[in-house]
């Protein structure tokens, strides 16, 4: 205890004065940059989502009338759904595929860090490459049957899945990896001596000592499917689209991509689109922290 | 030969070949593409799942064509990306490495209130601050690719910060106070002795903010003036939306044109890669 007051007052002393003289050098570049591209269009984002505007300057203060808006515009709902509905198939497909693979991979077997590299490439292409990639694809199966991508929203749903799943996969299977290694062999040997099952072993030992990575994971996928943009808009661009009482709506798009396509109508709805914005991001930002509550009560301390 | 029958039980060369079989199923996209750059666009159209033949095969033509295909030079938006991709990523490194050494050595009021800050802003979305960030950048005349760096400074120091702040809190503090009793200023300590420290962080932080940066489509598509200024990926989607036939030919060649450096640098690098997205999510 004593050592450490100790080490208080030696850094205060000898290291925090002196790095406190030089802020403007240390702290202050980042600072200036991260209210620029950060704190004040955060801020400004509020307040214009209660305004009508075309460019922020000639915003004039309208209350609540853009969030009363969004309650009636049926392409939100619908991308509302279609994000939720994509969140959860994604999630539990990818999740699922990551750790089966990476619970293989950690097996004693030939080839097992070359098929690590393999799974792990999609990963570094960019969501507008693998849009395109895939849509030659699916385009080229669907042909056989005489139909295209965009032609049916479901086939516009499940080749979003799929590209996505091959994207990520081999992004969480690399965490799941590291979480796997991470349990003490001692542990694993043990269970094994006192006449464990495979299965034993697998529900009562690996996934409880995983569930860190379960929630890193789990939490990756559901930011990453939420906040997806990219791919949706290269894939299909929200395409096919249906008219409903008189508003046009695109029926694969994702909520992100419906904020975007929101603010390009044209000028009117704008304070449409940064309300719509807010919501996206109140949505993220629950479900991110609830999410954490969640599987973090499920971890076991070792 | 006894032995060597023991290492691998059969069980697991038979895992092994299962997964041999889905490696290949795996990366058959990218074979795709490959396949379809070599192939005249009509083949393509007609079958993009078939090898080419001597009718079909086009050899480089589909990549001489891409080069100029879509009415913009493919290496000037190769060049643009690697700029502000290296530019972005080296001042992220830099500026974020030093303010997060100040956060966990100072610790008053104010570092924590930025620390607390940059947490929370890796829960926004884009989309919260697209188009306000959109209209800030043009009013301080940021929309160019020398100045988007700045952008990118600013937008990704959440991450970068956090990943950094937590490395710092374990490292000795031991050390940079002999530094300092040698008679080491903070810059001079931060620099000789903190930032050679912090290297195996570097590293995964620059390929998570390099990944990002690369690939990045809608900041850069939003803040540059796109008829002047293209990175691969806004090039590679105004190929899509352009009007009249799309050139499945050039296209592709341009894909693997665009990823082939990444494969490339990765074969090299995957060790790292694989670490660092490793040692990045664990943190996150």
């Amino acid at each position: 205890m004593s050592k450490k007051t100790d080490r208080a007052a030696l850094n205060s002393e000898l290291i925090r004065r002196p790095i406190k003289r030089w802020a403007p050098l240390f702290i202050l570049p980042v600072f200036i940059c991260f209210c620029i591209g950060f704190v004040w269009p955060f801020i400004q984002g509020i307040y214009l989502s209660f305004c009508n505007f075309n460019v922020p300057s000639d915003a004039t203060w309208v209350g609540l009338q853009n969030y009363q808006k969004i309650w009636s515009d049926v392409g939100f709902w619908n991308a509302f759904k279609n994000t939720a509905a994509f969140a959860v198939v994604s999630i539990i497909l990818i999740n699922v595929v990551a750790f089966g693979i990476a619970y293989a991979l950690t097996q004693k077997m030939w080839g097992s860090n070359l098929f690590r590299t393999v799974f792990f490439m999609p990963n570094l292409i960019g969501g507008v490459v693998l849009g395109y990639i895939w849509s030659m694809i699916f385009d080229g199966i669907l042909k056989h049957y005489s139909t295209y991508l965009t032609a049916n929203s479901t086939y516009g749903f499940w080749g979003l899945v799929v590209l996505v799943a091959w994207q990520q996969i081999g992004y969480m299977m690399i965490i799941y990896i590291a979480g796997l290694q991470s349990i003490p062999e001692d542990m694993l040997e043990a269970a094994r001596i006192d006449g464990a099952s495979g299965r034993q072993i697998l529900f009562k030992i690996v996934l409880p000592n995983v569930m860190p990575s379960i929630t890193t994971c789990t939490f990756l996928t559901l930011t990453n499917s939420f906040k997806l943009f990219d791919q949706n808009l290269a894939l299909t661009g929200g395409a096919p689209s249906v008219i409903m009482n008189g508003a046009k709506i695109n029926q694969t798009e994702l909520l992100a991509l419906n904020i975007y396509s929101t603010y390009n109508i044209n000028k009117n709805y704008h304070g449409v689109a940064q309300a719509k914005a807010v919501i996206f991001f109140l949505l993220v930002a629950v479900l991110a922290i609830a999410q954490q509550a969640a599987t973090r009560s499920k971890e076991v301390q070792q | 030969m006894e032995k060597k029958h023991r290492k691998y039980s059969t069980g697991s060369i038979v895992l092994s070949c299962v997964f041999v079989a889905i490696s290949i199923l795996w990366i058959m996209p990218i074979v795709e593409v490959i396949i379809n750059s070599f192939k005249t666009n009509n083949a393509i159209n007609l079958n993009p799942f078939s090898l080419p033949n001597g009718e079909t095969f086009a050899g480089m033509a589909n990549y001489v064509k891409g080069l100029t295909f879509g009415n913009y030079p493919f290496m000037k938006s190769a060049g643009y990306s690697v700029y502000i991709s290296v530019i972005s990523t080296g001042a992220i490194l830099l500026f974020c490495s030093m303010a997060a050494w100040y956060i966990a050595r100072v610790q008053s009021a104010f570092a924590k209130f930025f620390y607390y800050l940059c947490l929370f802003s890796m829960i926004v979305p884009f989309q919260m601050v697209m188009f306000t960030l959109t209209n800030t950048a043009a009013k301080l005349k940021l929309n160019t690719p020398w100045t988007i760096p700045v952008i990118y400074l600013g937008f990704g120091a959440g991450l970068a910060i956090f990943m950094f702040v937590g490395f710092v809190k374990g490292l000795p503090l031991e050390i940079e106070e002999a530094a300092a009793i040698d008679g080491c200023g903070p810059v001079r300590t931060f620099f000789n002795v903190v930032l050679p420290m912090l290297k195996p962080t570097m590293i995964s932080v620059g390929i998570l903010e390099l990944m990002w940066v690369w690939n990045d489509y809608l900041l850069p598509y939003l803040i540059l003036d796109i008829t002047e200024y293209r990175t691969i990926p806004i090039h590679i989607q105004y190929l899509k939306g352009s009007y009249g036939t799309v050139d499945l030919g050039a296209t592709m060649a341009i894909i693997m044109m665009a990823i082939l450096p990444i494969i490339i640098v990765y074969m090299f690098c995957q060790k790292y890669i694989i670490k660092g997205v490793a040692a990045g999510a664990v943190k996150g």
